[in-house]
């Protein structure tokens, strides 16, 4: 059984269709990636699953629940978690602290402040930064906060996490370091969705690739059917990837 | 264990002064100081309370209230209320010696009431406004005194048909109890408020709050309700202001909605808690205090230029404090731990053997 689902998925803006009866499947320990041009709707898409935004029409059902109609915070502690394209950390609080608050009203079960203090030093340590628990976060490095974002949604406990953009901005080097880290994050038995543009990230850990563009699904398939697919190369590929993959 | 050992005995040295500080106001009416100082600190109270109840909620969420005038004069119009409720079917009968204790034992009673009052209706008002953002939040709040306070005025002139009331003893006319009893009411509410907080900011409802205050969104996201702990909290701080409020009314005698409603309790707490500093829970009591103090001298010795002076050094403190006055207290440390290493490595020597 697909760990997430939607059928018909659709979200106006006014008349604008950010995204566009769009049907997904997730299955239980995959890693999915989420791909297509600017403003083809992934974020949107992702806003919908997390329950930022309300859905125009459609419904998505996460282990068979329906999702509708739930609150960010209601769909957090049921076993979704997620980071953001725009961080979204607490720039008030040190680096603990921040994954502290996941671990603390994100997991299903209730925690007190001292299981949830340890819960999140073993997250922090996860992401490799157990270095930095102190540290006023506003004094770390992009893409450390990136990694505290994933720590915070990981001491949430999910079953179901969803990157937006988490190498965005990243060199080579720590690009592969990433690629690493969502590996060992499935290998725990999280199943993942990706939003990215670094093709290499996608081609490289990906077991299934899912296309938007202009809000509908035009692809959907392994690294290779998406690699060779004529739709997907003439709105976002190009010709270049192709003949390098 | 070394490394916790100064740190524990600074603790203890802190909670040790704390006490001190608190036996010394709590013996202060009776060191025969005229009963201007007794009033003087009582006023330091009431700005203690709204500032730190003030930056209990706003503080931490960042979601700038200017509602504190309006929980305060709604604890002033409970008391005031009830009193007149009470005064000719229970004080005016009472014996005479049964009286005071009597009216302290209400006014105990009205400031618990004027808390509840206050708490009930900032519930009631979270929950239709707190998903204003910003300044839209900041604005309802402002209009809200204004809207309490105009309410009230018609209510009187087209209902009861009267304008204002005073709290005075049946028979003698004499205020409703002495400026020493609401010196300990006053001081009572500001520890419950400083507990409050102090509780607070190490729960998970601090937690929460402070996530809010960094960033709502990511906090949702990480499943806290949001609008949950914002009512609540909202509410908790209500209840402080409108205790205060509920004892100031004696204090006040005459009531009528312009002097309960005064802005002045809405705008004050605010810059007291911010030229105090917010980083700490003291900053808020020492603003409150350092603020008062300074209004008042101003005040009194240069009324024609208070307001320039004061707007002076509020514009001072705000460019040159952005943490506050508290805010200033790890840039002195740093300037210390300088001189002592300009000294000489002594110091430093003996400390790593």
């Amino acid at each position: 059984m697909p760990i997430l689902e939607g059928q018909g998925v659709t979200k106006y803006f006014g008349g604008l269709a950010a995204v566009s009866h769009v049907d997904f499947h997730i299955d239980q320990g995959e890693i999915v990636g989420l791909i297509g041009p600017n403003g083809a709707g992934k974020t949107t898409l992702f806003n919908l699953i997390s329950a930022a935004l309300p859905l125009s029409s459609g419904e998505i059902r996460f282990k068979g629940q329906k999702l509708n109609g739930l609150k960010p915070h209601q769909v957090c502690k049921m076993g979704i978690a997620r980071t953001f394209q725009e961080i979204k950390i607490f720039g008030n609080m040190p680096v603990v602290q921040n994954v502290l608050v996941g671990a603390t009203f994100g997991t299903p079960s209730r925690m007190t402040l001292a299981d949830a203090t340890r819960e999140a030093s073993q997250a922090l340590e996860f992401v490799g930064l157990s270095a930095m628990n102190t540290a006023p976060i506003k004094d770390l490095t992009l893409v450390h906060q990136k990694r505290v974002e994933v720590a915070r949604a990981l001491a949430t406990k999910p079953e179901l996490l969803l990157l937006d953009e988490l190498m965005a901005g990243l060199n080579p080097a720590e690009v592969s370091e990433a690629m690493e880290l969502v590996r060992t994050i499935r290998d725990k038995g999280i199943t993942i969705v990706m939003v990215e543009h670094v093709m290499k990230a996608i081609m490289g850990i990906c077991r299934r690739i899912i296309v938007l563009h202009h809000g509908e699904k035009i692809a959907e398939g392994t690294c290779n059917e998406i690699a060779c697919n004529k739709t997907v190369i003439d709105v976002y590929l190009g010709e270049e990837t192709h003949a390098g993959s | 264990m070394n490394v916790t050992r100064p740190f524990t005995r600074r603790k203890l040295l802190a909670a040790g002064l704390l006490l001190l500080l608190l036996i010394f106001l709590a013996t202060f009416p009776f060191y025969g100081l005229p009963s201007y100082y007794t009033v003087l600190v009582m006023t330091f109270f009431m700005f203690g309370i709204l500032a730190v109840s003030w930056a209990m909620f706003s503080g931490a969420t960042g979601y700038m209230s200017l509602a504190p005038a309006a929980f305060f004069g709604i604890g002033i119009y409970t008391t005031t209320i009830l009193y007149s409720l009470l005064k000719v079917r229970v004080f005016s009968v009472l014996p005479v010696d049964a009286l005071q204790p009597a009216v302290n034992a209400f006014l105990i009673g009205a400031v618990v009431a004027g808390g509840l009052v206050s708490f009930v209706l900032a519930l009631l008002l979270g929950l239709v406004t707190l998903r204003l953002k910003g300044i839209y939040f900041a604005i309802f709040t402002f209009g809200l005194v204004v809207f309490i306070s105009e309410l009230i005025l018609f209510l009187e002139i087209h209902i009861t048909g009267t304008r204002g009331r005073t709290l005075i003893l049946p028979g003698t006319g004499a205020p409703l109890c002495s400026n020493t009893t609401i010196y300990y009411i006053m001081l009572g509410i500001l520890v419950a408020t400083l507990l409050a907080i102090y509780f607070i900011r190490r729960s998970k409802l601090g937690l929460a709050m402070q996530s809010i205050g960094g960033n709502e969104e990511g906090a949702e996201h990480m499943g806290v309700n949001t609008t949950r702990v914002k009512v609540i909290t909202f509410a908790i701080s209500a209840i402080f202001m409108g205790a205060a409020g509920a004892i100031m009314a004696a204090k006040l005698i005459y009531i009528d909605p312009i002097i309960a409603f005064n802005l002045n309790y809405s705008f004050l707490p605010v810059l007291m808690a911010i030229f105090g500093g917010m980083g700490q829970l003291y900053g808020p009591v020492i603003g409150a205090v350092i603020f008062a103090y300074i209004q008042r001298i101003l005040m009194t010795e240069f009324p024609k230029y208070y307001m320039l002076i004061f707007g002076i050094i509020l514009i001072l403190a705000i460019l040159y404090m952005p943490g506050g006055l508290v805010g200033l207290v790890p840039k002195l440390q740093k300037v210390r731990l300088l001189s002592k290493l300009w000294k000489g490595g002594g110091a430093e020597q003996r400390a790593n053997t």
